[in-house]
């Protein structure tokens, strides 16, 4: 046997791929739920909580502020293993999928609320007055002049977090989540066998590899020229 | 033959900057169909007075009525009263992310109220009139400055305002793109547009204002004609003022 056999029967290993591909699946199915949910939520909860920000109401923004620190400074993990292991003294027992959902979607809130939150200080002064000196409300100002070119300038910085955070969905692994980690760690266990490793990694591969390319599409497409 | 209520009405303005004092108690009155030039070095106050009218700036004591309208009345609706006020700023301060024409109708649609294909209608009217109509489509990157200006003017006057405030409208404009804009005020004028301008160019006030403002430090120092003004000055300040501008 050669080396390179050796290598390809070690990571490679059809009869274990096979064996174990329904589980994989199953795994990435699972992380699809995952990351969608997470990605709704998180960025639909970070965009509110920018929008009323802008209201600028001192005590709430004080809230807001301390909400988004202290998730941007939490480790992912702690805040899953807090809610999984620590919310039953509380009564509340959450499951591990419900756990990670939103435990992460709750760190996207507080990176994308920063995020957005940024975009919006960065529209000039001068929309705010041209479309309040037409007439506009303050909420039509924000929704049909200040969001869109705010929303432009969200798109890189907000791809790149939400990519990274929903990979964190791998961190479910430790509250029993069987994404596609945890599938493909538990049959690498089973089978003494790397190969399924090997598989979870072509599915985050087939997962990720569009949303970027998608997302690249997304900021060409919405670039203006100024 | 009574005399009209005249279209702007403010009294004892006054506006503080926190230790700043900017308006030191203006008075300024503007008749329907004239045309009033505001000047003064910079810092004198004159485009925060402007930025009262149309309370973009909160004045910190006096009355502003517009039209009819008390402007610092809390039960105002301030959105309504400011359709009845165009105002164009130095910077344009065009949506980027909109067409010409969609820079005209969005508060046709939103404010006025009007269809897609009424406001689209009076937007292109609107584009017409400051010479833009083959414009409509661009988005003002695709613009140049003049252009640009032109389409802000025309954003406001599709709302028909009764008065229209020009900050510094050509300040920010290439010299050879300032006549473009400055030929717009002109025919907006002859169309008996109320209109308070504050602005450097010196020539047109000489020949299209009804009466120009002179304000320093806060307060109106002297007004009147524009010949009286550039020729006859009756303040000490308003003649050093003259006398720095016309050196360039």
């Amino acid at each position: 046997m050669s080396n390179w056999d050796r290598f390809t029967d070690t990571f490679f290993n059809g009869k274990v791929m096979l064996k174990y591909l329904p589980e994989i699946l199953w795994g990435v199915v699972t992380t699809i739920e995952l990351a969608v949910l997470i990605v709704l939520t998180g960025l639909a909860a970070g965009l509110a909580l920018a929008l009323v920000r802008s209201l600028a109401i001192r005590p709430l923004n004080w809230l807001i502020i301390f909400i988004v620190d202290l998730f941007r400074s939490l480790p992912p993990l702690v805040v899953i293993v807090l809610m999984y292991f620590g919310l039953p003294y509380a009564g509340v027992s959450p499951s591990g999928f419900v756990s990670t959902w939103l435990s992460l979607a709750f760190v996207l809130m507080a990176f994308s609320e920063e995020i957005f939150w940024a975009g919006i200080t960065s529209v000039h002064k001068g929309q705010w007055e041209a479309a309040r000196s037409t007439g506009l409300s303050f909420g039509e100002t924000l929704l049909n002049v200040v969001l869109p070119q705010a929303l432009r300038l969200t798109i890189p910085p907000l791809t790149n977090r939400t990519i990274a955070i929903t990979k964190g969905t791998a961190l479910g692994t430790v509250v029993a989540v069987s994404e596609i980690l945890g599938a493909a760690s538990s049959a690498m266990s089973n089978s003494y066998n790397p190969s399924p490793l090997m598989m979870g990694a072509a599915a985050y591969l087939v997962l990720f590899l569009p949303v970027v390319v998608l997302a690249r599409r997304l900021e060409k497409r919405f670039a203006w020229k100024r | 033959m009574t005399t009209p209520l005249p279209i702007v009405d403010a009294r004892g303005v006054h506006k503080h900057f926190g230790a700043l004092h900017v308006l030191k108690g203006v008075d300024l009155t503007v008749a329907e169909r004239e045309l009033v030039f505001v000047i003064g070095p910079s810092g004198s106050g004159k485009s925060t007075l402007l930025r009262c009218l149309n309370r973009l700036e909160e004045p910190s004591s006096g009355s502003i009525v517009v039209d009819g309208i008390d402007m610092l009345d809390p039960r105002t609706d301030i959105n309504h009263a400011r359709q009845r006020i165009g105002m164009v700023f130095q910077s344009f301060n065009l949506y980027p992310h909109m067409t010409a024409l969609g820079n005209v109708t969005l508060a046709l649609r939103k404010v006025a109220g009007k269809s897609r294909a009424e406001a689209e209608r009076l937007g292109l009217a609107a584009l017409e009139r400051v010479g833009l109509a083959d414009r409509a489509g661009h988005t003002p990157g695709q613009l140049s400055g003049g252009q640009q200006q032109r389409v802000a003017i025309a954003r406001s006057i599709a709302l028909e305002p009764r008065v229209m405030l020009f900050d510094e409208p050509t300040s920010a404009l290439d010299p050879e793109l300032v006549g473009s804009v400055l030929e717009v005020m002109r025919a907006l004028r002859e169309s008996g547009m109320t209109m308070v301008v504050v602005s450097h160019e010196m020539g047109f006030a000489r020949n299209a204002a009804d009466r120009v403002v002179f304000m320093d430090d806060g307060l109106i120092v002297e007004q009147g004609p524009p010949a009286a003004i550039f020729e006859s000055p009756a303040q000490e300040r308003t003649r050093a003022f003259i006398g720095q501008i016309q050196r360039h």
